[in-house]
């Protein structure tokens, strides 16, 4: 466990939570942020890194990947710390009147400020519609291969199209004691390369590819023995496996957030238009995961929020400072802040 | 045009469409529990229906980036389609869809 004191913590690594950076930089509040993903950009970077982006005041076209690398560049004046690969699971408020945020990787970060700049939540794997699926996550059912020494010996099936099936097809292929890839179509959505490598394995009785999906799991205790698999042709048939690792991608869900007390209307955290504070005094929300009257999901209407809520951020932190309203075009003290004077 | 789109829950919700609007936007607007992450970019497979009936056949055909994206969509079927990827227009109207499981 490591415990870190800081200014402001953020929950979200998007460009909402990355400009935050900067604002609150700029007002010499230092910042920590957590972030499910292993990288930052949210939804920019997770669901468009290719798709170019109209809207941004001042950049005419710019893709979800470069607006992420420009806001990085920006804030690096301010050296903020990430977190990677961590869920925000807990907020407590302590008798100091500051808050703790604590994460799934026991990282707790105490701070007078925190700013929840989640967009539509965590990113969490897609689960596949299968009756009584639960039941067999974590034992037989598994979205994601942390060590593959785990999979050793096992009767795999996987589930999906994409590169991340393709990929652990190819690697655990060696170590399973059979290995199954199902999907609904003879075609993928992943690297030629890794396609071809799966079909030489197929070829080679190495694997097996079955055009399908799969219906029901069949098992006890939450340790599958079978599933049905189905097609147009073969209709239903029952295959025998002992693990199960479906890949259909990431979506997003609240998560951990909707137990931390705050005031939600349907998922969304309620926020005053002048410091997008909450209703929890000390717990701002900016970018998709705010509401308020007129509210636009629009990034450049979350830098906005960004900047009003490090005014009161700033008030919070430092109650006996007054705040200096400056230009950074005018101002060589926030000049020398950027590194630029 | 209309919309005839059943939920999850097995109800039928007739919607009116607009010319040029994706189906995607007309559910979300209407109400029904369309996720659409990604706002309508090709990019999530979160707005996922089976077009029922013989619209399957009578729609526009799938893009390779529509079938590729499919691959990210939870029990994809023959009538699988994006609703972001399908435009309104006259020649819809009595278009039937049905929420797919998220």
């Amino acid at each position: 466990m490591s415990r870190i004191e800081t200014d402001v913590a953020i929950i979200g690594a998007g460009p909402i939570g990355l400009f935050a950076v900067f604002e609150l930089g700029l007002l010499d509040l230092k910042a920590h942020l957590v972030d499910i993903l292993d990288r930052p950009g949210g939804q920019c970077t997770e669901l468009y890194p290719e798709k170019p982006i109209y809207d941004i005041p001042g950049l005419p076209i710019v893709t979800g990947q470069e607006l992420t690398d420009k806001l990085m560049e920006q804030i690096k004046p301010f050296s903020p710390t990430f977190h990677f690969n961590q869920m925000a699971s807990g907020l407590e408020k302590l008798d100091d009147g500051r808050w703790k945020l604590t994460t799934d990787a026991e990282t707790e970060i105490v701070a007078p400020v925190v700013v929840i700049a989640a967009g539509g939540g965590s990113f969490v794997p897609k689960r596949p519609p299968i009756a009584g699926i639960e039941a067999y996550e974590g034992k037989s059912v598994h979205y994601a291969v942390r060590k593959m020494e785990a999979f050793r010996g096992k009767n795999i099936l996987i589930a999906g199209g994409g590169d991340s099936a393709l990929d652990w097809t190819i690697n655990l292929a060696p170590i399973a004691a059979s290995l199954t890839l199902v999907h609904h179509r003879d075609g993928f959505r992943a690297a030629q390369h890794s396609v071809n490598q799966m079909r030489e394995l197929a070829a080679h009785g190495k694997i097996n590819f079955e055009i399908a999906s799969v219906k029901a799991l069949h098992g006890e205790n939450g340790l599958l023995n079978s599933v049905t698999l189905s097609n147009p042709e073969k209709k239903e048939w029952q295959h025998a496996c002992d693990t199960f690792i479906p890949f259909f991608g990431l979506t997003m869900k609240l998560g951990p957030i909707a137990e931390f007390g705050l005031n939600l209307t349907e998922n969304l955290i309620a926020v005053d238009t002048a410091k997008f504070q909450s209703t929890t005094p000390g717990i701002f929300a900016i970018g998709d995961i705010n509401t308020y009257p007129g509210k636009l999901k629009l990034i450049l209407s979350g830098f906005h929020e960004a900047a009003l809520m490090a005014q009161e951020a700033f008030h919070i932190c430092k109650p006996n400072e007054k705040l200096r309203f400056q230009y950074t075009t005018s101002s060589s003290n926030l000049q020398k802040k950027l590194g630029v004077a | 045009m209309k919309i005839i789109a059943t939920d999850r829950e097995g109800a039928e919700h007739i919607v009116e469409g607009r010319d040029g609007w994706s189906v995607m936007e007309i559910l979300r607007d209407a109400g029904l529990p369309i996720a659409a992450e990604c706002g309508g970019a090709c990019a999530c497979a979160t707005c996922h229906v089976y077009v029922t009936g013989d619209w399957a056949e009578k729609l526009p055909a799938k893009s390779d980036a529509e079938t590729d994206m499919l691959d990210m969509a939870l029990a994809v079927e023959p009538n699988s389609r994006l609703s972001c990827q399908i435009t309104c227009a006259p020649e819809l109207d009595g278009l039937t869809v049905t929420v797919a499981p998220e």
